[in-house]
């Protein structure tokens, strides 16, 4: 560990030395050693299951590890719970907030705090506002946390941080849920931290955004470091090699089609929302072509939940002449129904909605397969098998086999699968949401293709995504929502990333919604 | 109808309500931790039931409310290590209680069925219980009354003002986050149990030392229920518990009222005003589900396993 060894000026802020952790039936660290300097933007990368949510638990005393060490300023410490590694000034930002919808945003960050740092602070309000201000965060202490957006969320939990005069910031794929103009801003915020000596830990899958902002970076394959390098001479090409171990087509770029006839339209859609923090649709009209993929890109939270419920026919409301089929209305017509019309659905809760958690996968593959495996009332188990282990080889599923209870996969294969099935079924209109969301590059690749495949066979595919780079590479259209409102659709070619951010944000709105300002700020 | 009747019917709804409010107050902590426990009927019988009989034993009333509250929080002992140590699943373990408590109560006590024991007696508190009509229907009560008074005041203000209200607030939105920030879930979860018990224990003891100081088999009638359907009625919110427990007092003792008016209508259709009154309360409030989800605590009836973490 030559890396971790070399001499340097100062102490280091933390150093991991042969960190090992084993599961049962997998060595999710192998001796992983890492070392962060003061002031250093440092990135972990890796692929799905490579061992970075352990190593970063580790770090944060939610995981033991079997053996190793850890030096902090120099000292030995053995971090035993979250609030110990508080205590020492490490704070964590987690991929899947952390916060308390119902309660404020000083209740929340008062939560996180030990009586005596609550003492020291005094007034906590007053503190919050004044490193707001610090640092530009733009948070407001007295609201609810079930009324900010996705990106005010975020800054809440690195204020969280903060109030705690952090020392290490360990942050896990912030920017994934974020726009593009937010990312930016996240990125000032982090800059201005290490500057005052703040350590950060960065975890991210977009190659582009540990290039721009990360000094060092560590590479972790199945449970190994596998290389060290200074993302600044890299390219993403050169690092998501490292990462998956051959060249991968990160950036290749696909080609883009024009569809044929529309297929799938949605005229004048207006629909109230049943959620308590849900969004209404405003008048939506878009049409869906035979051979396109149509991206809708948009910050979470903003109609995309209630577009595909009403899409897919799991909002069972009866919406007449706003939805219809090759010229047929479908707004009557049940989830099932639709279904047998040749739409498919990928729903973005895989576990619980695209797949039943305790069902095995060729039970799960059955739900939406019935037509060609039942036989007078009977299933043809046989064949259902045969089946599910196809869709298991092509999609690279990684399980025991197809006998494995669906909540038993990690996320990422369980979502290799789910699309698997759905694209199997040849549909004539695909709706599609997050198609890989944690999955890992190489996966990814294939996700792509058989998407891809499936459109060059003249199917409508409608993509919705928060992850714009691969809306971009994917999709022929586009357009976002934005507080439930669509934006005009446009090929991709005439469009840029700051267009559609700027859409995201909701610029293309007549008449503003209030917090599309605060978006934008 | 003359004041002094209203006065008694008030005075008497106040009476009625005080197990359902003591349960509701009890359970109400438990919800908010993001625990369901249905076994209150249960509890409550096994409550009233040790508390007759340690008053019966020791001729201490005192004693009796002492054993009802230890025999209720070892009840919803029982249900804390099935829920939360065992994964059990809550709906299905609180109704088992139910059925336990109600037959082990009905064994423990078939020996002191007909005895009657020295319950509590009124107090009048000095000076208040001389304000015209008020002091009448508040402060002429029994101290278990006023102990209910008091429990509502103290929990209202540590579930609203304190830092273990915020945390039982957190646990019960959503106990992974809380988890992540150090919070001892399972802990806050087996206390907030235990507290419900106890509570319930001391409805119980209400009932058979204070209500009507005897012992019958199965002589909650059902209050373990209504008192859930408060919890939810009142929106997880304390003022309002207190207020819904003295309605449905009120619907209990309807038919008496009726009757005394020389009302014509079947006495046993009356006696089934509360009961109905629950399940209308339910429908009207269940109708507006945007209300309910918002104010309902997010895990409420989930299991919290921290050694699924990693």
């Amino acid at each position: 560990m030559a890396e971790t060894l070399k001499k340097r000026h100062s102490i280091a802020r933390i150093e991991l030395a042969n960190i090992t952790k084993q599961y049962p039936g997998c060595l999710a660290n192998d001796s992983v050693s890492l070392t962060l300097m003061p002031g250093e933007i440092h990135a972990l990368l890796g692929e799905n299951g490579a061992g970075k949510s352990t190593l970063v638990k580790t770090i944060y005393g939610v995981v033991a590890p079997d053996s190793g060490d850890i030096l902090w300023d120099g000292k030995a410490v053995e971090i035993k719970s979250p609030s110990k590694a508080r205590e020492l000034g490490i704070g964590m930002v987690f991929q899947h907030f952390s916060l308390f919808e119902t309660l404020t945003v000083s209740q929340n960050i008062e939560l996180c705090l030990s009586k005596t740092q609550l003492t020291s602070i005094g007034n906590l309000s007053h503190k919050i506002s004044e490193l707001s201000t610090k640092y530009g965060l733009n948070v407001d202490p007295s609201r609810y946390v079930h009324s900010l957006s996705i990106g005010e969320r975020q800054r809440v939990e690195i204020m969280r941080c903060l109030v705690q005069s952090v020392k290490l910031l360990i942050l896990d794929e912030p920017t994934s849920v974020l726009t593009p103009q937010e990312v930016s801003g996240l990125f000032v915020v982090l800059r201005t931290l290490a500057k005052e000596g703040c350590s950060i830990l960065f975890i991210s899958h977009k190659l582009h955004e540990v290039t721009e902002i990360c000094q060092q970076a560590t590479i972790l394959r199945a449970g190994k470091v596998i290389a060290t390098c200074e993302p600044a001479r890299e390219t993403p090409a050169t690092i998501a090699k490292m990462m998956v171990g051959e060249l991968a087509e990160q950036d290749a770029g696909y080609s883009k089609k024009e569809g044929h006839h529309t297929l799938f339209t949605v005229s004048a859609l207006n629909l109230t929302t049943k959620q308590p923090f849900g969004t209404s649709l405003k008048n939506i009209n878009f049409e869906l072509k035979a051979g396109e993929i149509l991206g809708i890109a948009g910050v979470a939270g903003n109609g995309q939940d209630e577009l595909m419920a009403i899409i897919s026919g799991e909002d069972e409301r009866n919406t007449g002449h706003a939805l219809s089929l090759e010229e047929q209305s479908i707004g009557q017509l049940s989830a099932g129904q639709r279904r047998k019309l040749g739409m498919a659905y990928v729903p973005e809760e895989r576990l619980g909605r695209g797949a039943v958690p305790d069902m095995s996968l060729t039970e799960n593959t059955l739900l939406t397969h019935s037509q060609g495996f039942i036989k007078k009332g009977l299933v043809q188990w046989q064949p259902l098998k045969a089946y599910a282990n196809k869709l298991i080889v092509q999609y690279k599923v990684k399980c025991h086999g197809e006998f494995s209870e669906a909540k038993s996969l990690s996320g990422g294969n369980l979502q290799k699968f789910i699309m698997g099935r759905e694209i199997g079924q040849n549909p004539k209109v695909l709706i599609c949401a997050h198609p890989t969301w944690g999955v890992d590059v190489g996966a990814a690749l294939a996700i792509h293709q058989a998407l891809l495949a499936l459109r060059d066979q003249g199917a409508a595919i409608l993509l919705v995504s928060e992850d714009i780079d691969e809306l971009f590479l994917l999709a022929d259209r586009m357009a976002a929502v934005c507080d439930g409102h669509l934006s005009p659709v446009v090929k991709t070619a005439d469009t840029s990333i700051d267009q559609i951010g700027q859409w995201m944000a909701g610029t293309f709105i007549s008449t503003p919604a209030h917090h599309t300002e605060e978006t934008t700020a | 109808m003359d004041a002094d009747l209203i006065v008694q019917i008030l005075f008497a709804a106040i009476k009625t309500g005080t197990p359902l409010l003591l349960i509701a107050l009890g359970e109400v902590i438990c919800e908010k931790s993001g625990v369901l426990n249905l076994g209150q009927e249960g509890m409550m019988l096994m409550g009233a039931v040790v508390g007759f009989i340690a008053a019966y034993a020791t001729g201490n009333a005192g004693l009796g409310v002492l054993g009802a509250m230890l025999m209720g929080s070892f009840m919803s002992l029982i249900f804390a290590v099935l829920v939360l140590q065992l994964g059990a699943n809550q709906v299905a373990t609180g109704l088992a209680l139910t059925i336990f408590g109600t037959g082990l109560s009905a064994f423990v006590g078939s020996d002191f069925v007909g005895n009657t024991v020295q319950g509590f007696q009124p107090i009048a508190i000095p000076v208040l219980s001389s304000i015209p009509y008020l002091g009448d229907i508040l402060f002429k009560h029994d101290i278990l009354v006023y102990l209910s008074f008091v429990l509502a005041v103290v929990i209202a203000y540590v579930a609203n003002k304190t830092r273990v209200g915020l945390v039982l607030k957190a646990v019960g939105e959503n106990p992974h986050a809380a988890n992540a920030i150090g919070i001892k879930v399972l802990q806050v979860r087996y206390l907030a149990i235990l507290f419900g018990g106890a509570m319930t224990g001391l409805a119980g003891a209400y009932m058979s030392l204070v209500y009507t100081p005897m012992w019958a088999e199965n002589m909650t009638a059902g209050r373990g229920w209504i008192a859930l359907a408060l919890v939810v009625f009142a929106s997880w919110r304390v003022g309002r518990i207190m207020l819904g427990a003295y309605l449905f007092g009120f619907a209990s003792i309807m038919h008496l009222v009726l009757q005394g008016l020389g009302v014509n209508i079947s006495s046993n259709l009356l006696a089934m005003m509360p009961y109905v009154a629950t399940v209308i309360v339910m429908v009207i409030i269940s109708a507006d589900q945007f209300k309910e989800k918002l104010l309902a605590p997010r895990s409420l009836g989930k299991p919290f396993d921290p050694r699924n973490m990693a």
